[in-house]
């Protein structure tokens, strides 16, 4: 064996393997996505009516998963909660980590999409007989999702960015694997392209769809 | 009818409303004169609940609008409202904007709202901007399209807060047009408007308000042309 080094260039069945890890990176992003943007929505409600005593108190609470680095957080969690007795594996600490933080980012921009709308055009929904619920049914939450839709698209694309970061507690998502192949092949060049490719495929339909939804959704 | 009995209302230490007694009977168009902050459009948005009083009552034919167990929902379809800001539906066509309450509120299919809707654009003159979404049109435009939104309800009464205020001149002609043709068809209306020679043609009476207070009340003839206070005289000779 001329070649005995512990170094095996790059194959094909790796690509399988990365596959499945960007696979993990989607399952945790779109969990994320989707809980983070279900509870900020509510977060963001809350902040909208309450105001001053709301700002006291979740908003405090959403400033902190804004503000802290998600790393910080990632680690901070995954070692708490076995204190607390929740012994979570790195999948489910990283996922409820990463869906508060999401919920905080989500929550601010729904608070802006709330305001989007001013108070007497809602008043003027009002005098309509429209209902508290149908008001922001059918006024509210279409002009602000038109206004912040943006907004809301920047924010997933860095929480699928960001989800690399739960590699730090051993959850093997798109990043980890990427590292695991590149100490193996030592071909970090073509190992991160493939990975980079990975990961714009996995944006691209979010971009792709918000700016569709943006230009079908024009009202001027 | 609309009974507006012994109405008090304050923001905080300032009374804008102090007793207020007025009654408007089916078919009535009674328009609201005096200076800003007299409390003209309080005494509006008290009437269809959209701000609550502190004392009197308002009836709206029979039904006490401020009581609790009154459906303010159910009561402000009956009560049409258009605001100086036209408050159109930026995210819906002009057709829209007519056909959301309709279908929503009083559940009607989306066919019969869709009728209704069209029915009541071409009431207002705007047949030819359907599809058309609110930001392309001009502020009379919007001003009537906020019209035809309230009447696409079928109200008995509508309230009219200075909607020409926000208009340019020589927009503000289409909308009281529009006005004027409401009150030919019988339409019950309380008008609070800046604009006196259209009180004197449309208004059944007027009623002049001075600090919270109605100075006078009477037909356009009394109140406008021999007032017998001294405050609307003031008030008269200022706006002319």
């Amino acid at each position: 064996m001329g070649s005995s080094s512990v170094f095996t260039g790059f194959q094909f069945s790796d690509l399988g393997f990365l596959a499945e890890a960007a696979g993990r990176t989607l399952l945790i992003s779109a969990l994320a996505i989707s809980i983070g943007t279900f509870l900020g929505c509510i977060f963001g409600w809350i902040l909208s009516v309450t105001r001053v005593v709301g700002d006291a108190t979740l908003g405090v609470v959403l400033d902190v998963f804004r503000s802290v680095p998600l790393i910080i957080q990632l680690i901070l969690f995954y070692n708490f909660f076995p204190i607390i007795g929740f012994d979570l594996n790195p999948f489910a600490a990283g996922t409820v980590v990463l869906v508060f933080y999401t919920s905080a980012l989500v929550a601010a921009v729904v608070r802006g999409g709330i305001s989007a709308t001013p108070s007497a055009t809602r008043r003027a929904a009002r005098s309509l007989g429209m209902t508290y619920w149908q008001d922001l049914r059918y006024i509210v939450w279409p002009i602000g999702l038109r206004a912040v839709l943006p907004s809301w698209a920047g924010v997933a694309l860095g929480v699928l960015k960001d989800s690399a970061l739960v590699s730090v507690l051993g959850y093997v998502e798109l990043l980890r694997a990427s590292q695991i192949l590149i100490t193996r092949t030592q071909e970090p060049f073509l190992i991160l392209i493939i990975v980079g490719a990975f990961y714009f495929a996995l944006s691209f339909p979010i971009s792709r769809l918000t700016a569709r939804l943006e230009r079908t959704w024009q009202y001027d | 009818m609309i009974e507006v009995k012994g109405v008090r209302k304050s923001f905080g230490d300032l009374e804008v409303l102090k007793g207020i007694d007025l009654v408007v009977e089916k078919g009535e168009v009674i328009s609201v004169i005096g200076a800003s902050g007299s409390g003209k459009s309080t005494m509006l948005y008290c009437v269809n609940a959209l701000e609550s009083i502190d004392s009197g009552h308002i009836i709206v034919d029979g039904v006490d609008v401020h009581s609790r167990d009154t459906n303010v929902n159910r009561l402000r379809t009956n009560i049409g409202m258009v605001f100086q800001q036209w408050n159109s539906f930026p995210h819906l066509t002009t057709l829209e904007n007519v056909a959301l309450a309709p279908r929503i509120v009083l559940g009607k299919s989306k066919q019969e709202a869709l009728e209704i809707a069209r029915k009541q654009l071409e009431h207002v003159g705007l047949v030819d901007k359907l599809d058309v979404y609110p930001s392309r049109m001009s502020g009379g435009q919007q001003q009537r399209l906020a019209i035809a939104r309230a009447l696409a309800m079928e109200p008995n009464y509508m309230l009219f807060d200075e909607v020409t205020s926000a208009l340019d001149p020589e927009l503000v002609g289409e909308v009281l047009d529009t006005l004027r043709l409401l009150s030919d068809e019988g339409m019950s209306m309380i008008v609070v408007t800046h604009e006196i020679g259209f009180a004197r043609d449309v208004s059944d009476r007027v009623a002049y308000f001075h600090e919270g207070k109605i100075e006078e009340l009477g037909p356009p003839s009394q109140v406008l042309d021999n007032p017998e206070s001294q405050q609307t005289r003031k008030f008269l000779a200022n706006v002319r």
